[in-house]
């Protein structure tokens, strides 16, 4: 009879010990993120201290100054941006029309068709990598937006994505619509599009972290520094800089803060993009 | 009347053709350029030799394949990106899966947690690779200050063979354990809390209603993550470029790395090309076992 008494102390003991168990494990993770924001404010006679101080002594701001000094930060910014914005968009489109091709168009091989398009989700990108350098060689594209954009845009993921998101909506809606005379494309405009919004902002943030994280496809295409992007530049520039740590870290904050407050607001898309790929891919 | 109809809806279905290669056409045209011809091109290369700024290209039928083999590096890379996979993979999940687990159980800021665990996940490998250098410093890095703690001797984490496998398990598992950690978390929701509170009335203890309840049914999604897990190790390259290039020695030098050295340092594209229908064989083998343990799980719940 006592025992009963003590469940409640058990329970809550055991609550707060999942709970420090926890947040020490987040702590850890966020560690490397912390110390990278520290290091970048400190100056290289602090930088090589032993022990190393935990809070810089003094703020030195200027390191960020320096480091986009060093490197044109901004214009890798613009860059990426401009590319992870253009495929963004670009894929919104071309998905969001294979999608409704294959939600609602009946036409000879479509089963087929869809079939290929899944299948092709299993090719990994390093077999394909190869020859696709070689046709924008051919192209004349190498070194240049095009061979940043262009590839990137169709996304076998996105078209599936979109198109489990299509068949969900009523099809009574479409039907009042063909009535009144609209086209395929007015409906997939004007009643697809904005009842698929929270799909279409599923692919828009994963295509867009996808893209502006990108390294192995902008490392083969680019050569000129005016066009690299911020992954790409923050790899030369470790190279240039091997341990010049407050440049090098005062980058990593440049490149990493910007997508990590787009995550912050975003975050419900992104948990829902990948239970989306995982539980049904 | 009838007539009519049927001649509009001939009509109707001629232009649902004609619609859907509309639709299709931007897609369809990029993925022939840069998916279908790309995969096929590549098989046809793996049989020739060919650099890619020359005109010659010359049939040598197996030879490239042969050649791999016959190559000690590549049996180097291979090994190493098994080395990674054994390491992260195991390490990886059953973070996820402890992680996933305490989340779904009442805890005091739920969302903090989560945003923290997935931080890792989102930003760039190439930033991550940069930052972990530096925690990794064997002088003034935050890692071996940390261990002195613990009166481990300083580590020389990125320049001794053993070490700097490691040091990129270490980072590999922090890099995406977060990602599978949220397919965990739909997986758990998946199982009825009715099962849990039946157990509990039987008088099963915690430990036993989780490898009783929730491991055997969580099993498909444990599977589905194994395999993925497994395929993204062995693609891994962004982090083992930025943070070791492949060194020292060699130690760390995976698969992709080596594919990448031979297809654009050398060219040589051919011999690259064979490298990569191996890679996708491998992963071929895993995506079906995949798919049929899928398949034969969806027809035993229906």
């Amino acid at each position: 009879m006592n025992d009963l008494k003590y469940i409640p102390i058990i329970k809550q003991t055991r609550t707060i010990v999942f709970n420090i168990t926890l947040y020490a494990l987040a702590i850890a993770t966020l560690m490397p993120f912390i110390w990278m924001v520290l290091t970048s404010f400190k100056d290289m006679n602090e930088l090589f201290s032993y022990p190393p101080t935990w809070f810089p002594h003094e703020f030195h701001f200027e390191n960020f100054k320096n480091a986009f000094e060093a490197a044109p930060f901004g214009r890798y910014y613009l860059n990426s941006i401009f590319v992870a914005i253009t495929v963004t968009i670009g894929q919104l489109f071309t998905c969001s029309l294979a999608a409704y091709a294959f939600a609602r168009i009946k036409f000879w091989g479509r089963e087929v068709l869809f079939f290929i398009f899944l299948g092709t989700m299993m090719i990994p990108y390093h077999v394909t990598m190869i020859p696709s350098f070689m046709v924008l060689y051919w192209l004349g594209w190498v070194d240049s937006y095009k061979a940043l954009i262009v590839p990137g845009l169709a996304s076998a993921f996105g078209t599936f994505l979109l198109r489990q998101f299509f068949l969900t909506i009523p099809q009574d809606l479409e039907d009042a619509a063909y009535m009144d005379g609209c086209s395929r494309f007015g409906v997939l405009w004007r009643i697809i599009v904005p009842l698929a919004k929270p799909a279409l902002a599923t692919l828009a943030i994963f295509t867009f972290m996808g893209v502006f994280n990108d390294f192995i496809w902008a490392l083969i295409v680019i050569n000129s520094e005016q066009l690299q992007t911020v992954q790409l530049g923050l790899a030369v520039f470790r190279d240039r800089y091997v341990t010049e740590w407050d440049l090098l870290m005062a980058g990593s904050v440049t490149a990493t803060l910007p997508i990590l407050i787009i995550f912050f607001f975003a975050q419900k898309y992104f948990i829902k993009g990948i239970t989306l790929s995982g539980l049904k891919g | 009347m009838g007539q009519a109809y049927k001649h509009k809806r001939i009509g109707y279905k001629k232009k649902n053709g004609f619609n859907a290669l509309l639709f299709l056409s931007p897609t369809l045209i990029i993925f022939t350029t840069f998916i279908l011809f790309p995969v096929i091109f590549s098989f046809y290369l793996s049989f020739h030799k060919w650099n890619m700024f020359s005109s010659v290209r010359s049939f040598v039928g197996l030879d490239n394949y042969v050649r791999l083999f016959k190559d000690g590096e590549f049996w180097l890379v291979l090994k190493n990106t098994f080395i990674y996979t054994l390491g992260t993979v195991p390490l990886n999940m059953a973070f996820a899966l402890a992680v996933a687990y305490f989340l779904n159980k009442k805890v005091f800021g739920k969302k903090f947690l989560r945003t923290a665990f997935f931080a890792p996940v989102i930003i760039s490998p190439v930033a991550a690779a940069v930052i972990w250098r530096w925690l990794y410093d064997p002088n003034f890095g935050f890692l071996n200050y940390f261990l002195s703690w613990f009166g481990v001797r300083s580590i020389n984490w990125l320049n001794d063979p053993t070490a700097a496998m490691f040091a990129l398990i270490i980072m590999g598992v922090w890099k995406t354990f977060g990602f599978n950690m949220v397919l965990f978390t739909a997986g758990l929701q998946g199982i009825p809390e009715t099962y849990y509170e039946a157990a509990e009335i039987d008088g099963a203890t915690r430990w036993s209603r989780f490898w009783k309840i929730t491991l055997p049914l969580l099993a498909p999604t444990t599977f589905f993550i194994t395999i993925i897990s497994i395929i993204g190790s062995f693609q891994v390259f962004d982090i083992v470029y930025v943070l070791t290039s492949g060194g020292p020695l060699g130690s760390t030098k995976v698969y992709v790395f080596y594919l990448y050295e031979w297809a654009f340092k050398f060219f040589e594209m051919g011999y690259a090309s064979a490298a990569a229908y191996i890679l996708f064989a491998i992963l071929f083998v895993l995506t079906l076992i995949q798919v049929k343990y899928l398949r034969s799980k969806v027809y035993e719940a229906v």
